[in-house]
C-alpha cells in the first residue's frame, strides 16, 4: 500500500526545530508506523488531547524524531468510539504510553498491554482526569488494587519485590526481580508513582506563568523542561528570541549536564566501592553550584529561564570565574579519570556490567545518553541544531560498549565537551538584551519545543486558549523510552549490582510519571 | 594507588574552607555544633520522596558532600524507617504514594519526628492538590517542621533539623 501521503508536505509547526504535522486517518496511522519503523525513525512521544468542546472529537498525537526534522501524527477519533491502532508492535516504548494515554484519557489502543500505568487505584478506572469535562479538584479515597507482574517460573525460581521507598535518598519506583540464587531471570518495573496530575494542572493557567510548572516536571532537568516550554510558546507567538538570551540559556544548560555528569560519576564511584570518588566529584559539584548561586543567583537554575529570554544577565566577574572555573574542572576531571581508568577493582565492576547491545538500543529507540552509550548517535543539538547550537557545533559523543563502563565514558567525554561549549558560549558572549516581551498569542496554535537535555531529548507540546492561557500541555522525558532499556539490561546480572547499573541510567521518575 | 593519595593530598579537608553564609542563615560550623550538641552522634533520618520532582533530592544529598559534612555532625540517613528519629518528606504528597507514606511513617518507633522539605512539602507548591496530589505532607502525617525553599538550600536543611530539636513531643 502507498504511503505517499508520509510524502505529502503536512503543515509546518512553530517550534524550535523543523517539526511537520500529518493528519492522518486509522489505516494511515499504522501504515505510517511500518514506514517510519522502516526507515529507523525513532518515537519520541505519544499523547492524547481531548477536543470534544471544539468539534467532538478525541485525538491522538505521535511524534517521530527523523534524520532532519520531527514528524508528528495527528489522528481524531470520534468522541463515542475512542480507539486507534496500536504502535507497540513498532515501537515496543508506545506499549506504556497508551496505557497512560488511556489512564488519563480513556482513549483505547486496539491492541497490547491494558493494565492502568499511571493510575494505581487513585481515582475511579471509569474516571478520565484530563477530560475536560472532569473536574479538576475532585479528588477520590485511593483504592489500591492489585498489580499483576508477569510470573516467572520453574526451579528455585523466586521474586523480590523493591520499593516504591527505598534504601537511598532517591524517587520512587517498585521494582519486581525474578531470580535464581543471586542472579536475575527478569526484571519488571512498575512506575507512576510520583504521578502529580501535570498535565491537568497546566489546562487554563496563563502562557505567561507555565514555564513555571514546566521547570517542576523533572527538578534535575529543569532547565531543559523550562527551555522547551519557552520555545514552544517563542515559537508560536513568531518571537526571535536575542542571541544573548540563547547564549545563556545554552550555558545554563550545558552547565545542568555538567552537575548531573559529575554528580552521577561520584555516585558510580560509590556504588562500585571507591567512596573517593564520590568525595571528589560531590565537592566539584557542590562548587558548580555556588558558582551558580554567585552568577545566577540561585544553585539550580529553577525559573532562570522565562519566556522571551533569561531573568539575569551575566556580568563580567560571574564571565571570569567561569571561565577559570572551566580550567579547575578540565583538570580535576583529567586526573580522576585516569584514576577510575586504571583502578583495577572499578573497571572489573564496570565493564561488562549491565550490558545494552546497539541492536537492542536500536530495537527499543534509546535515547541521549544511555543511546549515546549504545551505539545510537542522537543528540539534538547536532541533528537538528537551534540556536545557539547552530553556530557552537557539538562535537558527537559515542560509544558502542552498551556497559556501566560506556557510560561512565560518555559522561566523562560529555564533561569536558560541554567546558569547550561554555568557553566558547562565554568567550563571545553577543551583545543586546537578555529578556524582551513576548507578543500575545494566538488562540488554538499547536508548538513544540525540543531541546537535548543532560539525559536526552525532552519535549513540550503546547496548545494555545483565548486569553493568552495553556490549553494543553505535554511534557515527555527521555526516560520513558530508556526505562524498558533497564530491565533488559539487568539480565543475567547478580541483584547487588543492580544499583550500580540503575545509576549508570540515571533515569527519572517524577519526569516519566508526570 | 599514589594518584588517589595525592589528589586527596590536594583536595585538602574541604569542610574547613567553607565560606561564612549570608545572614539570616547561622554559620554552618555553629550550626553543626549545635546539632550534635542537642543530638549527641545518634540522629538517624530516613528520606521518603512523596511525589516530589527530585529538585529536594538533590539538595538533601548535597548534604552529604565534604562541605556540609552532615555524617560528620552525627547525623546519618539510614535505609529503614525502624531505624529512624527523623522523616524527611519531600513532595506534594501523590495519591500513588499516600499508602507508602503512611505505612512508613507508622514503621517508625517513637518519638518520632517529621520534616517536610521543600514548598512542595510546605503547602503544595506549583502543584496544589488535584486529583492526583494531596497537596501538604501535613494532609498525610503529622508533621513538626517544615523547611521551605524550591528547592532549599543545604544550610536551610541543616537549620531545620536544628529547628525539630526544639519541639520534643509531649
Amino acid at each position: 500500500m502507498s504511503t505517499d501521503f508520509l510524502e505529502r508536505e503536512g503543515t509546518r509547526l512553530p517550534a524550535n526545530v523543523a517539526v511537520r504535522r500529518v493528519l492522518v486517518d486509522a489505516a494511515q496511522w499504522s501504515q505510517s508506523a511500518q514506514s517510519l519503523r522502516d526507515l529507523d525513525a525513532c518515537l519520541l512521544a505519544l499523547w492524547g488531547a481531548d477536543d470534544r468542546d471544539v468539534d467532538g472529537m478525541f485525538r491522538i498525537f505521535a511524534a517521530f524524531l527523523l534524520p532532519d526534522h520531527v514528524l508528528l501524527l495527528q489522528h481524531a477519533m470520534p468522541a463515542a468510539t475512542p480507539v486507534y491502532p496500536s504502535l507497540a508492535g513498532w515501537f515496543p516504548v508506545a506499549d506504556r504510553l497508551q496505557r497512560a494515554v488511556y489512564d488519563l484519557l480513556g482513549l483505547q489502543p486496539d491492541a497490547g498491554d491494558r493494565r492502568p500505568w499511571l493510575r494505581h487505584g487513585g481515582w475511579p478506572d471509569d474516571h478520565f482526569p484530563l477530560r475536560r469535562d472532569s473536574d479538576s479538584t475532585q479528588t477520590f479515597p485511593v483504592e489500591p488494587a492489585p498489580y499483576s507482574f508477569v510470573p516467572v517460573s520453574g526451579d528455585g525460581v523466586h521474586e523480590i519485590a523493591v520499593g516504591p521507598v527505598h534504601a537511598g535518598t532517591i524517587e520512587p519506583g517498585h521494582f519486581r526481580f525474578s531470580v535464581v540464587g543471586e542472579k536475575v531471570l527478569r526484571l519488571e518495573a512498575r512506575l507512576g508513582y510520583t504521578h502529580k496530575g501535570i498535565a491537568k494542572r497546566f489546562e487554563g493557567l496563563p502562557l505567561a506563568e507555565g514555564h513555571h510548572l514546566a521547570a517542576r516536571i523533572c527538578g534535575d532537568s529543569t532547565v531543559a523542561f523550562s527551555w522547551a516550554y519557552c520555545a514552544a510558546l517563542e515559537s508560536i507567538t513568531d518571537t526571535e528570541l536575542p542571541r544573548r538570551a540563547a547564549s545563556l540559556r545554552a550555558l545554563a544548560l550545558e552547565r545542568e549536564r555538567l552537575a548531573n555528569h559529575l554528580g552521577d560519576l561520584g555516585a558510580l564511584g560509590n556504588d562500585a566501592g571507591l567512596a573517593f570518588g564520590l568525595v571528589q566529584f560531590s565537592s566539584l559539584k557542590e562548587q558548580l553550584l555556588r558558582l551558580n548561586q554567585e552568577a545566577f543567583g540561585k544553585r539550580y537554575l529553577f525559573d532562570y529561564l522565562v519566556p522571551g529570554g533569561v531573568v539575569t544577565d551575566l556580568g563580567m566577574h560571574a564571565i571570569r570565574a567561569m571561565l577559570d572555573e572551566a580550567t579547575m574542572l578540565e583538570q580535576a576531571v583529567a586526573t580522576l579519570r585516569t584514576i577510575y581508568d586504571d583502578h583495577a577493582g572499578l573497571q572489573d565492576r564496570f565493564r561488562d556490567a549491565g550490558q545494552v547491545s546497539p541492536e537492542l538500543a536500536r530495537a527499543h529507540g534509546a535515547l541521549g545518553l544511555a543511546g549515546r552509550a549504545s551505539g545510537t548517535a542522537q543528540d539534538v543539538r547536532i541533528d537538528l541544531p537551534w540556536p545557539p547550537y547552530d553556530w557552537l557545533r557539538p562535537r558527537r559523543v559515542l560509544r558502542f560498549g552498551g556497559d556501566v563502563a560506556a557510560r561512565v565514558l560518555v559522561r566523562f567525554d560529555e564533561i569536558i565537551e560541554s567546558l569547550r561549549l561554555c568557553r566558547s558560549l562565554l568567550e563571545t558572549l553577543p551583545a543586546g538584551p537578555s529578556l524582551i516581551t513576548l507578543p500575545t498569542a494566538a488562540t488554538g496554535r499547536l508548538g513544540l519545543g525540543l531541546i537535548e537535555g543532560w539525559r536526552g531529548p525532552v519535549l513540550i507540546a503546547l496548545e494555545t486558549a483565548a486569553d493568552n492561557r495553556v490549553r494543553r500541555c505535554h511534557a515527555h522525558d527521555p526516560s520513558w523510552q530508556n526505562w524498558p532499556l533497564v530491565e533488559y539490561a539487568i539480565h543475567g546480572n547478580i541483584v547487588p549490582d543492580f544499583p550500580l547499573i540503575n545509576k549508570s541510567f540515571n533515569l527519572a521518575y517524577s519526569g516519566h510519571d508526570g | 594507588m599514589f594518584d588517589i593519595l595525592t589528589r586527596i593530598r590536594r583536595t585538602g579537608i574541604l569542610s574547613e574552607a567553607l565560606p561564612r553564609s549570608e545572614a539570616p542563615e547561622a554559620p554552618l560550623e555553629k550550626l553543626q555544633r549545635s546539632l550534635q550538641a542537642v543530638f549527641g552522634r545518634a540522629l538517624r533520618i530516613r528520606h521518603v520522596d512523596a511525589g516530589s520532582c527530585n529538585g529536594c533530592e538533590l539538595e538533601i544529598h548535597a548534604l552529604s558532600n565534604p562541605y556540609y559534612n552532615l555524617e560528620g555532625s552525627g547525623i546519618a540517613f539510614v535505609a529503614s524507617p525502624r531505624h529512624a528519629d527523623v522523616l524527611l518528606v519531600t513532595g506534594p504528597v501523590s495519591v500513588n504514594m499516600e499508602q507508602a507514606l503512611r505505612r512508613t511513617y507508622e514503621a517508625m518507633p517513637d518519638p518520632k519526628w517529621v520534616m517536610a522539605v521543600g514548598d512542595c512539602g510546605a503547602c503544595g507548591g506549583v502543584f496544589g492538590a488535584n486529583y492526583a496530589t494531596r497537596g501538604p505532607i501535613s494532609a498525610v502525617i503529622p508533621v513538626d517542621a517544615v523547611v521551605n525553599g524550591c528547592p532549599p538550600t543545604p544550610q536551610a536543611l541543616l537549620q531545620g533539623l536544628l529547628q525539630i530539636t526544639r519541639q520534643r513531643p509531649g
